[in-house]
């Protein structure tokens, strides 16, 4: 069953589900890092609150997170063909994928921002920063364990998201998993893929939380 | 001219729809090199005027004048220029958590865009006014609460401000590490003439520390004066719970209370003045009348080379013998109160 051409598809399957998941996180943050600071800061007890800009950007995000993402990656394949050129393969993927975490990963930050403690915020204020010294200086830098713990759920929900679109014509592990084990009746390659699967999990998770932990000075 | 200078201030909040007067046509002058004390009961609206010095908060009406300059008139880059001239600290030291002592005291310096290496030895030279030399490079969790106040007070220090504001700065802290900080506050009010303002609600502190003093009651101004005037001879009903308020919290708490073993029905409050505190008047008294007199609170110190202090005792009953009393102590030089408060 597992003659070279297999191993190489299941290690390409690899690569491709690590790319997929590394790069959707990282287009999810360039645009869900801002969106959720947008929200921190402009919620009441943000440091410029305004009702509107945080009641449109609310509903938006809302909007967002409530479309199942199997429908997502169907509604927005004209999208995706005209940033990506095609709608299928792991490249195409990363645009869905990318769609779905960014409101997802905005919540994250929002929450992770709205835990720093707002006596610091005014010991900023009250030292002359700017509300941009404050975000960066103060919020991200003081919520950085918080914000890394929020990515690493964020790579592990996005890794289970793009197996899921590799039953509509994504690449990767998940792909195989479907088009073998599902299919063809291969449950030995099925489940040398949901095993591959796990260990990624175990991985990203293991290595986010050390990375956090490593970080954190609030402890000793 | 006076550092600040408040006028007719006023705060309304806005608390689930209703309006709330927090500052009620405050107006008071700090003169620049003093430490003025601003006291009351929580609620009393004392963090609120003070965020309305370095407009934290914008008051609702009146003006606040800082260096000669109207505060509502700055612009937001003034304003923050302005801040950095009146560096503030708080009762929960408000630290970042997320970075050693030397980067804490540095990050005014940062904000203002100092040279990096500069800014290191400015911290430094902090850190040695402060006396945590050794804790440079340790991070806020590892320090205790008086030495977190420490790394504060240096890094409110690092901009060279003019004006300090401290608000309820010991509040978190126990008796023995207030009285540290404050002495170290004294210390840079000494050296460097920064014009101080502490939020407190402990009259200790008051008395320990400040020149002026400032009492509000419910968001209004009840009294303000030097400290030894109030202290000496309270006239507003919040001022003398305050005053007496602190003996009850400090000496008073909990226990058999005195009344119930001696039958005493008059309480008088006596405050010492130079010359009578080294007379034993009390003993020459009880002496005299041949009376017990039951000592509910004694407290006497050393203000600038000077005994002052103040003492409440319980009279035994007799309106007669009350009045003798009360009389010699008159004659002996003795300032005296009858207090109905329960101390």
């Amino acid at each position: 069953m597992f003659d070279p051409t297999v191993t190489q598809m299941i290690l390409n399957g690899i690569g491709e589900t690590v790319y997929m998941t590394l790069v959707s996180t990282f287009f999810g943050y360039l645009l869900g890092l801002p969106m959720g600071i947008e929200l921190a800061v402009s919620d009441k007890d943000g440091i410029r609150p305004n009702a509107l800009e945080y009641k449109i950007l609310d509903v938006i995000d809302n909007i967002l997170r409530s479309v199942p993402f199997l429908i997502l990656l169907v509604l927005i394949i004209p999208l995706t063909r005209f940033i990506i050129g095609k709608s299928y393969g792991s490249t195409a993927t990363i645009v869905p994928l990318t769609i779905s975490a960014a409101p997802f990963i905005a919540r994250m930050v929002e929450s992770s921002l709205k835990e720093v403690d707002p006596g610091v915020v005014e010991a900023a204020k009250s030292m002359g920063a700017s509300n941009w010294t404050i975000i960066s200086k103060v919020l991200v830098t003081e919520a950085r364990t918080s914000l890394i713990n929020g990515m690493t759920i964020a790579l592990g929900t996005i890794l289970g998201y793009s197996a899921m679109a590799g039953s509509v014509g994504g690449g990767g592990l998940g792909s195989i998993a479907i088009q073998y084990g599902y299919y063809r009746y291969q449950f030995g390659i099925m489940i040398v893929t949901v095993i591959l699967l796990v260990a990624m999990q175990q991985v990203f998770q293991t290595v986010g939380m050390k990375f956090s932990n490593h970080l954190d000075r609030r402890k000793n | 001219m006076a550092e600040i200078e408040v006028k007719h201030v006023s705060k309304v909040f806005d608390v689930n729809g209703k309006p709330f007067k927090a500052l009620d046509d405050i107006s008071i002058e700090i003169e620049s090199g003093d430490i003025y004390g601003i006291i009351g009961m929580s609620g009393a609206g004392k963090s609120t005027l003070v965020r309305c010095l370095n407009f934290l908060e914008v008051p609702t009406e009146g003006e606040v004048i800082v260096g000669g300059r109207n505060m509502a008139s700055l612009s937001s880059f003034e304003m923050r220029k302005q801040r950095q001239d009146m560096a503030m600290i708080f009762q929960h030291f408000n630290l970042l958590m997320q970075k050693n002592v030397i980067d804490n005291i540095c990050f005014p310096l940062n904000i203002q865009g100092a040279n990096k290496k500069e800014a290191r030895a400015k911290a430094v030279e902090l850190l040695e006014i402060v006396g945590l030399q050794e804790k440079a490079n340790a991070y806020p969790a590892q320090l205790s609460g008086g030495q977190k106040q420490r790394v504060a007070i240096a890094r409110a220090l690092a901009s060279n401000p003019r004006i300090l504001l401290c608000d309820e700065a010991t509040s978190a802290l126990d008796p023995q590490t207030t009285a540290s900080i404050l002495d170290l506050l004294k210390d840079i009010n000494r050296r460097f003439g920064i014009t101080m303002v502490i939020i407190t609600h402990q009259m200790a502190v008051i008395r320990e520390i400040c020149h002026h003093v400032a009492i509000l009651n419910h968001g209004v101004l009840v009294e303000n004066g030097s400290v030894e005037d109030i202290f000496n001879h309270p006239k507003s009903p919040a001022a003398k719970e305050l005053i007496l308020g602190d003996i009850s919290e400090n000496q008073w708490n909990g226990g058999i209370r005195q009344q119930e073993l001696v039958q005493e029905d008059k309480k008088l409050r006596i405050v010492f003045s130079a010359n009578s505190s080294f007379e034993p008047v009390i003993a020459n008294m009880i002496l005299k009348f041949g009376v017990p007199v039951n000592i509910l609170k004694a407290d006497t110190k050393n203000v600038d080379g000077i005994a002052k202090g103040e003492m409440i005792l319980g009279l035994p009953k007799g309106e007669e013998l009350q009045k003798q009393i009360e009389e010699y102590m008159v004659e002996k030089g003795l300032e005296i109160e009858e207090v109905s408060a329960d101390v």
